[in-house]
């Protein structure tokens, strides 16, 4: 008798501790608070179970007001927010949703000036990405950060373009709307990985990252939609000044913005230092940049007959 | 040229078996190629060579772990 007077008080005092730290960890863990309430529900619960299927006789019971629906309710919420944090957890390991959402963070007065320094580099001063305590700014607040909201809109621009250049020609198919795309996109994601090869073997020391040389290689699509519009609006001739004006200015703007994260900091400020690897260096900023407009070439003339 | 993502796979499929396929006695050690001729200095500056045998060589390593993994497959 003692033992289990003692067994039942330690019990009591037990749930004693439970409640008194539930009232006290109220802005803690929503899980925590869940099974609380679940666990003084499930006591009330079969309490009232013995009166349960009397009460439910009544008509003009409501759903809500059952205790043994507001604890299936309660345990239902708290285990789809536990199943939201397992599937959110998970993600992230794939794809880097937090890191997504830095490039997406833009506004109408960061793409028009963006799209204007892609047609029109030369006038622009200070290429430098601004930092915020070790974190680069969000691509609102600095027009040199690189975005990934025109690239992904002009991808998707320059497949409709591309249909519609199509359809003036009688050439057009469904079929072909989605070769355009895919083929596109492949091309976009060897020359992301050739980058990378290249970057990989001449040892450079930069901060950027993939997703920085995805935005970088999507910023040509402007060009390409510009030249194949002008194209279809006024005529072959139109299509190559147009297409060759975007190409020397995207060959600027990319020369211009590598050369801060690539180079060495001497190099790059415009002085000429020797050594064969800031060479090797400049060579690849070359590279990058003089492909930009092979592929803009490469991909549009097919469109213009 | 229609490239679609299928003939992306085959690409990396296909450059992935030619690096496995390289011999390390008939053919790498012959053009000075080898698993020892490659890490020399430890300087701050690898060079482009260094790096492309250290990329050749991990690619065979981790081919070959694949190879034992799926041998032990009955």
């Amino acid at each position: 008798m003692d033992y289990t007077a003692t067994q039942s008080g330690s019990r009591q005092q037990a749930n004693m501790r439970l409640r008194n730290s539930s009232m006290d960890g109220s802005d803690g863990s929503q899980l925590f608070e869940d099974t609380s309430r679940a666990g003084s529900g499930s006591q009330t619960g079969y309490r009232n179970q013995q009166a349960g299927p009397q009460a439910a006789g009544f008509p003009g019971q409501s759903l809500l007001s059952d205790p043994m629906s507001n604890l299936a309710m309660a345990y239902g919420s708290s285990l789809a927010s536990q199943g939201r944090e397992m599937v959110d957890k998970n993600l992230d390991r794939f794809i880097p949703i937090s890191k997504l959402k830095y490039y997406f963070a833009v506004d109408t007065v960061y793409v028009g000036k963006k799209l204007g320094l892609l047609v029109f580099p030369y006038m622009h001063e200070n290429w430098e990405v601004s930092y915020q305590q070790d974190t680069p700014v969000a691509p609102r607040f600095d027009v040199n950060a690189p975005d990934l909201y025109i690239p992904a809109m002009g991808f998707i621009t320059y497949v409709l373009v591309a249909g519609l250049a199509l359809g003036t020609q009688n050439r057009f198919s469904p079929e072909l709307l989605g070769v355009q795309a895919s083929s596109a996109l492949v091309w976009l994601i060897m020359e992301v990985l050739a980058v990378l090869l290249s970057l990989y073997l001449v040892t450079v020391n930069t901060d950027l990252t993939t997703i920085d040389l995805l935005a970088f290689s999507g910023y040509k699509y402007v060009g390409m939609i510009v030249g194949v519009v002008a194209g279809l609006l006024f005529g072959k001739p139109a299509y190559y000044l147009s297409l060759l004006w975007c190409c020397v200015a995207i060959f600027v703007f990319m020369i211009r913005t590598l050369r801060l994260k690539l180079l060495s900091e001497a190099a790059a400020e415009g002085r000429l230092v020797r050594g064969a690897r800031n060479q090797l260096r400049m060579y690849l900023t070359m590279s990058i940049a003089a492909a930009q407009p092979i592929f803009m070439y490469w991909l549009t003339y097919h469109l213009i007959r | 040229m229609a490239f679609t993502l299928y003939t992306l796979i085959q690409t990396a499929i296909l450059c992935t078996n030619a690096i496995a396929v390289l011999h390390e006695e008939r053919f790498l050690s012959k053009i000075g190629w080898g698993v020892d001729q490659g890490v020399g200095g430890f300087g701050d500056d690898p060079g482009v060579k260094a790096q492309v045998l250290n990329l050749i060589r991990s690619v065979r390593t981790v081919m070959r772990v694949f190879n034992s993994v799926e041998k032990s497959f009955p």
